[in-house]
């Protein structure tokens, strides 16, 4: 199956990788699994201070769903489990133990009970509602996506490589939990090969074509009532190591990226590192203040130096802050060195990358341009007017208008664009969340 | 610009809640985010990092940037127009261009201060940043009225107009109709004597006491009133000095009418400039001249002496009164336009027809083009409507085939 999109824009930063080698292997003082990173999730602890854990043990279960777990990415000493106001859980901290074992699943449990005891389950996400699944809700296609489109990020085949096998456990692995089939999509690196238990997707095109959410609209969109899964293939390959041998993987690598590094690269750690072992050293010098994204610039978040690697990405991003900026007359500048899709700055037409900074650049303001939102979403969704009925809290506009098909990263380059500086993405989960309480 | 941002910096406290100045907040914020971008950041989660340089200020300053031309064209045409009424031979440039300068300079000084005057103490009292949609409705209106218009009637619309077509309404972004044209309609309805007819057009005295002045009795129509209030099929378009003017004038733009929008050539460079920037949707451009072009075709075919106007062929229909301007800068306005794609080419088709419509087949109003951007204006909603609703058709459509096959 090919697919082409036309609709949406690669960003073109500064701060690119220039070689998929990896450049360090760093093991991190501490770990952190953090709750947020798993919406949809009422976490319970299952684990204390000072408890020893191994890789793939549960650190966190759901409090409706008991069986859902969240688990520890290394083996070692849990440390603390912070908790933030009104008690909330705001991460489990371990220190990683100097030689790595993994808890061994049962694989004698049926699909779904493997999953969630796995933690696998949480790794994916369900549409509606972009969520954690619900392990009682039985998905209707899987939607596996091997490509990262984001901007700066490090091609996803360069965590693949040599994963065939695993890849191919787990894909038929997820067909059994589903009456459908398992999606893979693909760009035009994959090398390799069709994988078995998996529909091949071939894509093709700008950001945002390697979200999961284009894939599915234009195979099959949600309907009303429908849930599908959706995956990155790196966590089918985590699936199908669990699969085969009952072993926890939770190395990953990262692609540190972004203006303000001095030498973009690879580094290999594991999920949930802590900043500092992954930028450390790595930056240039700066007298201005900078902002570390956990994650890519258009849907990571902004992290201290001694915050964490956040679930699920696998980059960071450094790009200056800018607060410190002080530009006299920014609306009215011809400065090259300005980026925007708009024709009105010269930089529009360089083939040149840009640094920009995390100002808002305007006011925010109410939609007063017209179709902007459609240039950069592949989807057949009015964006204005499923973003209307949102904050509108018109539930059946909602639903007419396609809220089931929609996760907010849909909305991120839409939202980058805007010439409001409206909070899109914020919306679009405010709305899916406010939906889910109102109607479950 | 470092002593004027610590200056900035440092009277800032005054301005806060609070502070000795507070009633000015809107008025300092305002002059503070025009200065210097705001140096405010993206939220740390949940949202984009980086923002694209382009917001509403730039957009808004970039239509103005494209009414230039016209208004500079304005200026002179005003002189131009006033010189040929006192019958002067000479046509010199530069005191053509103070007489048109001297002309607007109050008009746009009434509309901005009024308007803007009632911007600042909304955003005050909502407590929100000023909007910067008045920018371009401030210098519309001065464009879009007759040059003997009185100042206090221009203040009056504009008030009416900022008021009760957007303030209520929430502010920019939420107006249901154009608030210029909202100035304009008002004028047009409350003091027709002053807004139509042959005595308003081409002004006939001193400018702040600069300027020939033209004989008392002088008098002259645009193109379009004199179609209006002919008889019959002899149909004679005369100038300010009552010599004969064909489309090559009505095309450069050197006839009586509106301030701004007189000139073809320098419409069409705003709607280039509008367009190539991405501001004005072109779709509504190319569809509302076509939709101009089909009912002026239609009306010539079946010209009659009854509707003089019908006598006028479809390409004189585009380019004589108001038609090319309220095309360009009127019906394009984003937020009083259709906002879908689709809706887009039906609510400039539907413009482009009833402007030609009003102007032809009712002797009333020789120009249609105010009124057909108002009527749309009121019926975007609807034609949006109908096209959001063939996606939620379609969507519903995919939803019974799934349940069927189940």
């Amino acid at each position: 199956m090919n697919i082409k999109i036309k609709k949406g824009l690669d960003l073109r930063l500064a701060g690119a990788l220039t070689d998929t080698a990896i450049a360090a292997r760093v093991m991190p003082d501490s770990v952190a699994v953090i709750p947020d990173d798993f919406p949809g999730l009422a976490p319970k602890p299952e684990v204390k201070e000072g408890d020893k854990v191994l890789a793939g043990q549960p650190l966190l279960r759901d409090k409706t769903y008991e069986t859902l777990k969240v688990v520890s990415p290394v083996s070692g000493t849990v440390r603390a489990v912070v908790r933030g106001e009104r008690r909330k859980i705001e991460r489990v901290v371990i220190e990683p133990d100097a030689e790595q074992k993994s808890a061994t699943a049962d694989s004698a449990q049926s699909a779904i009970d493997l999953l969630c005891a796995s933690g696998m389950l949480a790794m994916m996400r369900q549409r509606p509602y972009d969520i954690v699944p619900r392990p009682d809700r039985q998905p209707r296609d899987i939607f596996v996506t091997a490509i990262d489109s984001a901007p700066l990020a490090a091609p996803m085949t360069a965590s693949l490589a040599g994963k065939k096998d695993l890849l191919e456990a787990g894909a038929r692995f997820l067909a059994s939990a589903t009456t459908g089939k398992v999606y893979l999509s693909v760009a035009d690196d994959w090398s390799l090969g069709d994988i078995d238990g998996a529909e091949m997707v071939h894509v093709q095109g700008p950001h945002p074509v390697g979200n999961a959410g284009v894939q599915i609209a234009n195979i099959a969109p949600v309907n009303k009532g429908e849930t599908v899964w959706t995956l990155d293939a790196v966590t089918l390959a985590r699936i199908g190591r669990i699969v085969t041998d009952g072993t926890f993987d939770g190395s990953t690598l990262v692609a540190l990226t972004g203006s303000e590094v001095e030498k973009p690269c690879m580094i290999e750690t594991v999920m949930g590192a802590q900043l500092s072992a992954i930028v450390g050293g790595r930056l240039k010098k700066a007298d201005h203040h900078v902002r570390i994204i956990s994650g890519n610039v258009l849907t990571g978040t902004a992290e201290d130096a001694d915050g964490y690697l956040r679930f699920p990405y696998r980059q960071v991003t450094v790009i200056p802050e800018g607060d410190d900026v002080d530009e006299f007359m920014g609306w009215a500048s011809l400065s090259p060195s300005k980026m925007s899709t708009s024709h009105t700055f010269p930089g529009h037409f360089l083939r040149k990358a840009f640094s920009p900074d995390a100002r808002l650049l305007g006011g925010r303001r109410a939609m007063i341009m017209s179709g902007q939102y459609d240039k950069y979403m592949p989807m057949d969704i009015m964006a204005e007017y499923l973003l209307k009925a949102i904050i509108a809290r018109d539930i059946e506009g909602m639903e007419q208008l396609g809220i089931y098909e929609v996760a907010p990263e849909d909305f991120a380059l839409a939202e980058y664009a805007d010439t409001s500086k409206m909070p899109l993405q914020q919306i679009v989960r405010d709305g899916l969340d406010y939906l889910r309480k109102e109607t479950e | 610009m470092k002593p004027l941002k610590r200056f900035i910096d440092r009277v800032r406290p005054n301005f806060e809640e609070g502070g000795k100045l507070h009633a000015f907040h809107s008025v300092f914020d305002g002059l503070d985010t025009f200065l210097f971008t705001p140096s405010a950041t993206a939220k740390p989660a949940g949202g984009v990092q980086i923002h694209d340089s382009m917001d509403s200020k730039r957009t808004m300053i970039m239509v103005v940037l494209a009414l230039m031309p016209c208004f500079f064209f304005g200026m002179y045409n005003t002189g131009y127009q006033h010189w040929l009424a006192c019958g002067i031979a000479d046509k010199p440039f530069w005191p053509l261009m103070l007489y048109g300068f001297l002309a607007i300079l109050p008009k746009v000084a009434v509309s901005y201060i009024v308007g803007l005057g009632i911007e600042f103490i909304m955003a005050q009292i909502k407590k929100e940043e000023i909007q910067e949609g008045f920018l371009v409705t401030g210098i519309l209106v001065p464009m879009i009225i007759p040059v003997e218009t009185p100042l206090w009637m221009l203040a009056v619309a504009v008030a009416f107009a900022v008021i009760f077509a957007k303030e209520v309404f929430g502010g920019t972004g939420y107006n249901v109709f154009n608030v210029a044209l909202i100035a304009r309609a008002f004028l047009f309805f409350a003091y027709p004597a002053k807004m139509s007819g042959d005595h308003v057009f081409v002004a006939t005295g001193t400018q702040l006491g600069y300027g020939p002045v033209a004989a008392d009795a002088y008098s002259c129509a645009t193109p379009l009133g004199q179609i209006a209030t002919s008889s019959g099929q002899g149909l004679s378009l005369t100038g300010a000095d009552g010599s004969a003017i064909g489309w090559w004038d009505a095309f450069t733009g050197l006839i009586p009418g509106s301030f701004g929008e007189t000139s073809v050539i320098c419409i069409l460079l705003g709607a280039g400039i509008l367009t190539l920037a991405g501001i004005a949707s072109w779709r509504i451009i190319l569809s509302a001249v076509a939709g101009g072009l089909l009912m002026g075709w239609i009306a010539n075919a079946c010209a009659t002496p009854t509707y003089p106007a019908s006598y006028l062929t479809a390409w004189d229909q585009l380019i004589y009164g108001g038609f090319a301007f309220a095309v360009v800068f009127m019906a394009t306005d984003p937020v009083t336009a259709a906002r879908t794609t689709t809706g887009k080419y039906i609510y400039g088709f539907l413009i482009g027809v009833i402007a030609v419509l009003i102007r032809t087949y009712n002797n009333g109003y020789p120009e249609g083009a105010m009124l057909a951007v108002l009527l749309m204006n009121a019926f975007a909603p609807l034609i949006d409507w109908c096209v959001v609703q063939s996606n939620i058709r379609r969507r519903m459509k995919r939803l019974t085939a799934k349940t069927q096959q189940q």
